[in-house]
């Protein structure tokens, strides 16, 4: 047998491990006494995200059968939201190929959660209360996404020109032109590389992405129209992602098919659509806003880590 | 040679970036959650050594440079060109000045020289650490002052000119670290 000589210590500390273990704790703690319930839900799913920026793992089981490990656990949550479960939360491991990096491994912890009856903003104030336990109270900013481009880069994200966001990217060290990026990725790495860390230290909440990004969010109407869409970035590193729930079975399933498109033309893999949480929001998911919070960057905030890899008992890498 | 996809990337890893052979030096994996994924790298230019940044959409490839790193034994320079061997093979390599570059103040004929081969030209130079080198041309000695720290120049064997205690004598075989150009100690045959 192979052995000696092979790196087989954890990635992180044990502190770091006790401090993890603290925050799961704090946070069933913090959902109990909201009355909001636990649930499980499967890793492995026949069906699996369309958006193409994210890409799941395969699993094959003996029969030559694909499973996917689920992305988030988003879908199955809300077929049981639209099953009557009313306000639910679930910790549970998340899996993304590709992903790998100072804040990223290819598998990682959710905290993912959904209160009915609320709308974004109900849901922020949720996420403050739950974030003052763990990390301590602290305040919190609301900044709009066009607020933060204007402010961060003197650009309007919803109306600029695509040659104005090429030339943004082009004095930060990308050459989007050459790259033939379009409008959302120049936005992505501007967001990624100029807004994000110019957000300061402390809690801050973006709102309202292009409509282009609004993911499973609902669109507001107004002009310019925009995505009830949140993300989280706190010391600017991005923590958690949020909607206002779209609940339109229809609207679901065109995005999806636009999803498809894209892959399809892009040469990515192509997945069907889950017809099953179709059906769920043609019976009717309850009006409700949803969070997913990187439980493992929060670990690292919260003991002021600077990787992943400090709060990760063992990361791709050493798995 | 082959096209490197950017989920290879790793430090030491040899691309043409700009058509120049380049290093990576870092690179760091960025993807807003709901986003398109990126790769920003910083690279070395072999040629000139300048440091680059560089951002790469996730999944992009870029052409892997055929670049070599191999131990070559200086022969001699037609002044023009610097001449190198491979002691095992006998086989012969000739660097333009602008590859020699800085190495060339240490160069002395037999030398043991890391080369820097793209496409199997020499690009780069890098002389051995420490060279022992004669002092050609100094003050006469000041005997016995081994502790003031005092300093005189020297020049030695290759024409270079550098900083040598004062009881140094002309004639004297030095050694000197080549990556800061200082005098380390006396040296013997």
């Amino acid at each position: 047998m192979e052995g000696s000589g092979c790196d087989w210590r954890p990635d992180a500390s044990i502190d770091a491990l006790r401090l993890r273990a603290r925050v799961l704790r704090a946070v069933r703690a913090h959902f109990d006494a909201e009355g909001v319930l636990e649930v499980e839900t499967p890793s492995l799913g026949s069906r699996t995200v369309t958006d193409p920026s994210i890409e799941s793992l395969i699993a094959r089981d003996g029969a030559g059968r694909a499973w996917y490990l689920q992305t988030s656990p988003e879908f199955a949550m809300k077929r049981l939201l639209a099953a009557g479960s009313g306000p639910i939360y679930q910790i549970t491991r998340a899996f993304r190929d590709g992903e790998r990096g100072r804040h990223h491994n290819h598998e990682f912890s959710i905290l993912e959660w959904y209160r009915v009856g609320f709308d974004h903003h109900r849901l922020i104030d949720d996420i403050d209360v739950l974030l003052d336990t763990v990390l301590g109270p602290g305040p919190s900013w609301r900044l709009t996404f066009r607020e933060a481009f204007s402010r961060h880069l003197g650009l309007d994200p919803l109306t600029a020109p695509l040659a104005d966001l090429h030339d943004a990217c082009r004095s930060r060290g990308f050459e989007s032109g050459a790259a033939g990026t379009d409008r959302d990725e120049c936005l992505d790495w501007l967001l990624s590389v100029a807004v994000q860390p110019a957000l300061g230290s402390g809690r801050v909440y973006l709102l309202d992405f292009p409509t282009s990004r609004a993911a499973l969010a609902r669109v507001r109407t107004g002009s310019p129209a925009v995505a009830e869409r949140f993300e989280l970035y706190i010391d600017g590193i991005e923590v958690a992602n949020g909607y206002h729930e779209l609940q339109d079975a229809e609207e679901l399933r065109q995005r999806m098919q636009r999803d498809i498109k894209v892959r399809s033309r892009m040469g990515q893999p192509v997945p069907e659509a889950d017809d099953r949480l179709l059906a769920a929001h043609e019976a009717g998911l309850p009006a409700c806003a949803g969070v997913a919070v990187g439980l493992d960057r929060l670990v690292m905030l919260a003991g002021r880590y600077r990787s992943l890899r400090e709060v990760l008992a063992f990361t791709q890498d050493t798995a | 040679m082959p096209n490197i996809n950017t989920s290879e990337f790793r430090s030491g890893l040899k691309l043409i970036i700009d058509g120049d052979p380049c290093s990576i030096i870092e690179n760091e994996f960025v993807k807003p959650g709901k986003g398109q994924a990126f790769v920003r790298a910083k690279f070395r230019n072999l040629r000139s050594g300048r440091v680059i940044e560089r951002t790469f959409k996730s999944g992009e490839s870029v052409e892997a440079a055929d670049v070599l790193e191999v131990s070559l034994q200086f022969i001699y320079s037609d002044g023009d060109m610097f001449h190198f061997m491979d002691e095992a093979t006998f086989e012969q390599y000739a660097a333009t000045v602008d590859a020699v570059a800085g190495a060339a103040r240490w160069l002395k004929e037999q030398d043991t020289c890391t080369i820097t081969l793209w496409n199997g030209t020499p690009i780069a130079v890098t002389p051995p650490n420490f060279a022992t080198l004669r002092i050609t041309e100094t003050e006469p000695g000041v005997r016995g002052d081994t502790a003031s720290g005092a300093t005189k120049p020297a020049t030695v064997e290759t024409g270079t000119v550098i900083k040598v205690p004062l009881f140094i004598e002309q004639g004297e075989l030095v050694k000197v670290d080549t990556r800061t150009g200082e005098y380390v100690s006396r040296a013997r045959e």
